[in-house]
């Protein structure tokens, strides 16, 4: 019979740890979310000597205070779930700030087992490190692993599973000093006579991290029957300056450690601070940055484009094929059009996702992603974004659905709701079918290119004012503190790079996904009902739609047929040229001439139009991954009104002055 | 720095006040709340020798070395460490 025990990863960021987890697991991985919380959770499973291994990857995190949502993530579930085995991956390279996490891991009574990782990295630089008398120092054992080679990970295991089958665990505290302890068992001492607490928690540790004054673990306590006393303790002292003397004597217990159980080979300067010295130069430091950007830019979008456009000519074969072969006609429809067209409205994005995620995977793997954000801080800084939402914004111009994605990898949660928000704003690449055939109609070869021009730095202009207005309404604050560890630069393995592809482009199918083959489906009905009509007709419910919101929009110079095309432009954009195409009865191909002649249209309502299809609604597929990195309806919606006014406003300025100028709309 | 050599290694001053490739001292952290809880997470702790390494090229944040690692700071929360400038705290 096979045993089941469940081991938690924790460790630093930037310590290998998720290419141990992939070394470990393989592919019996599961990517999903923490709950309540846009925290990645991955779980895989291994089988080792009979026994069926469980293995959670926690958040990375440098310690285990309230500081953000990882570390609370981590904290609780060794607290609460209380897994067999606590991994802390160790990078041997850094062991003194490292240590610092065993230190409080060992506070929370969890059996410990430390996995030195990127072992031969520190041997390579001449650092000789003796593991046994680590292990008996810190009395957890220590095994050595390369992650990256797939190294010790079958005795990590081994050990993993001694250490699930011994009991009772020795409990390895660090001594705070006289005054502390005296706090620390004034503290023990009333929490004992909270039963229900005192049979969840190790008091000790609560009793450490309200002297820290951890506001999490006071919220706790304050419904039991020891409140009241822990309150008056707390109230009689300095609860910051305990946390810099504790903070200081674990990092005094590990340097008491280290000298007795490491020999560094001490170095002027390695190759880490060579290419630092290059990357993060005056003069060499931003335009890198930008070379390396506009790589990325053209590999995401030029060399994905024939997959787009592989996977767009597949669909439209397949639902042809379905609207030509079934009946009745009112099902070919709705599979052809509906079904098909909105898994295709899923589907187009995968090569822009895949190609994306792989080059951030190995940027952020080699060090440099840390790199971009520290070069970038500043004239980010400056317009109330953090340094790393540069590169969502970035690729915002090729398409919103992965730059949404991208934000990911800023920290503060405000800073990427605010990210998040401004990024529709950004003139994403379906938007230039619409200015194409409007600039090109209306303004003439001459001028086309300055309007399309215009449209792009409006959209940018839009994204940073709304960023500063967000700042100082609904996300007031300053942005979150600039404290960044610079790892070293690194070579990432494929491995890694590749199942972070996977992970980021599955996910996208289906949590995104579902929501967008939804929303497809909704507007399918709206465009076939009334039974009978021609697809997406005047006669249709759209149609009737349109005719609805006309008033709505009337002031900005758009008739029921404009209405109805930003009705369908809320699927995609670029669909508002073949949406207009239908019902002008032209086709795509003479449809600027048709827009022309229609008396309708001036060049004035037409610039509006282009202002309104640039700013209102972000499409449903950026509706889906902002529904998913938001995990609120609440911002989903903030999203949709806040585009929709803004554009209202904004088309009826530039649509009326841009009539005043050329003589009437 | 205003101060002359002979007073300056005793006398605090703050973190974004050291200039590049410097050594100095951390004797106090002025910061609170979370970003106190990570400025000490970070080994920015009383005691600690801090090396100031570069500065981006904008000249903010700036990189320094500690606790055998690289850190980087903005000059906003380098201004909350206090430190004395010079090989020996």
């Amino acid at each position: 019979m096979t045993k089941q025990i469940r081991i938690a990863l924790a460790g630093n960021p930037n310590v290998g740890k998720t290419t141990l987890f992939n070394a470990i697991t393989g592919a019996r991985q599961h990517v999903g979310n923490w709950p309540g919380v846009t925290v990645e959770k991955k779980t895989g499973r291994v089988s080792h000597n009979g026994y069926e291994i469980e293995v959670v990857d926690l958040p990375g995190t440098y310690s285990l205070t309230a500081y953000s949502a990882d570390e609370v993530v981590a904290r609780d579930f060794i607290l609460e779930e209380k897994p067999d085995v606590v991994v802390q991956v160790v990078d041997a390279t850094n062991m003194e700030r490292n240590l610092y996490l065993t230190t409080q891991l060992s506070e929370l009574r969890s059996p410990v087992v430390i996995a030195l990782n990127m072992a031969d990295m520190a041997e390579a630089r001449g650092d000789a490190i003796d593991r046994d008398r680590l292990s008996a120092f810190l009395e957890m054992p220590v095994v050595r692993t390369v992650g990256t080679r797939k190294d010790g990970i079958s005795s990590l295991l081994d050990a993993v599973i001694e250490e699930a089958e011994t009991s009772p665990h020795h409990e390895h505290t660090i001594g705070y000093g006289d005054d502390a302890e005296r706090m620390i068992a004034s503290l023990v001492g009333v929490l004992e006579t909270d039963q229900s607490l005192a049979a969840r928690y190790p008091l000790r540790w609560l009793a450490v991290k309200l002297l820290e004054g951890d506001e999490d673990v006071l919220a706790r306590i304050q419904e039991g029957p020891a409140a009241g006393r822990v309150q008056n303790i707390l109230s009689s002292i300095d609860t910051d300056g305990y946390e810099a003397t504790m903070a200081d004597k674990r990092y005094e217990a590990i340097a008491a450690i280290l000298p007795q159980v490491r020999t560094v080979n001490t170095r002027s300067m390695n190759s880490s601070d060579i290419i630092d010295r290059v990357v993060t130069d005056r003069y060499l430091g931003i335009p890198i940055f930008l070379a390396l950007m506009w790589g990325a830019f053209e590999l995401t979008f030029t060399v994905a484009s024939p997959f787009v456009t592989a996977i767009d000519t597949a669909i439209a074969w397949l639902a042809e094929a379905v609207a030509g072969s079934i009946e009745p006609a009112w099902l070919a429809s709705l599979l052809g059009d509906g079904i098909i067209g909105g898994v295709g409205a899923v589907l187009v994005f995968i090569p822009n996702i895949f190609i994306l995620f792989l080059i951030l995977s190995i940027l952020e793997d080699t060090g440099y992603l840390a790199r971009a954000a520290f070069v970038m801080d500043r004239p980010m800084h400056a317009l109330g974004l953090p340094g790393k939402s540069f590169i969502p914004m970035l690729i915002g111009f090729g398409c919103n659905v992965p730059a949404i994605m991208a934000t990911r990898t800023i920290e503060g949660e405000k800073d990427r709701l605010l990210t998040i928000l401004i990024n529709p704003f950004i003139s994403c690449s379906a938007r230039l079918p619409v200015y194409v055939l409007f600039a090109g109609a209306f303004f003439g070869q001459q001028a086309a290119g300055g309007v399309v021009f215009f449209l792009y730095v409006l959209g940018i202009v839009v994204a940073i004012a709304s960023a500063k207005l967000f700042r100082s309404t609904i996300l007031p604050g300053e942005s979150s503190p600039f404290i960044m560890e610079m790892p070293p630069y690194r070579i990432p393995t494929a491995l890694t790079s590749l199942i972070h592809m996977w992970d980021k482009g599955s996910m996208y199918i289906r949590k995104a996904g579902t929501i967008i083959l939804f929303g497809a489906v909704v507007v399918w009905v709206l465009a076939s009902f009334p039974y009978g009509v021609e697809y997406g007709s005047a006669e249709s419910l759209a149609g009737s739609l349109g005719h609805l919101i006309e008033p709505l929009v009337a002031p900005l110079g758009f008739d029921w047929k404009v209405s109805v095309a930003l009705i369908f432009g809320f699927l995609a954009k670029e669909i508002v040229v073949g949406s207009l195409g239908v019902l002008y009865g032209t086709g795509e191909e003479s449809l600027s001439s048709a827009l022309l002649a229609d008396p309708n249209l001036s060049a004035a309502t037409a610039l509006a139009l282009m202002v309104f299809v640039l700013i209102y609604t972000p499409c449903l597929a950026t509706l889906g991954v902002i529904k998913k990195e938001t995990g609120s309806w609440k911002w989903t919606g903030f999203s949709v009104a806040y585009g929709l006014i803004a554009a209202w406003i904004l088309a009826f300025i530039v649509g009326h002055l841009a009539g005043i100028f050329s003589g009437g709309m | 720095m205003e101060s002359s050599d002979s007073t300056e290694r005793t006398e605090i001053t703050t973190l974004d006040r050291i200039g590049p490739k410097c050594r100095c001292h951390v004797v106090g952290v002025r910061a609170s709340g979370a970003l106190r809880k990570r400025v000490l997470a970070m080994g920015m702790v009383p005691g600690v020798e801090v090396e100031t390494l570069q500065s981006a090229p904008l000249g903010d944040p700036t990189e320094y070395r500690v606790k055998g690692y690289c850190l980087s700071l903005r000059r906003a929360e380098a201004r909350l460490i206090e430190v004395v400038q010079g090989d020996e705290p």
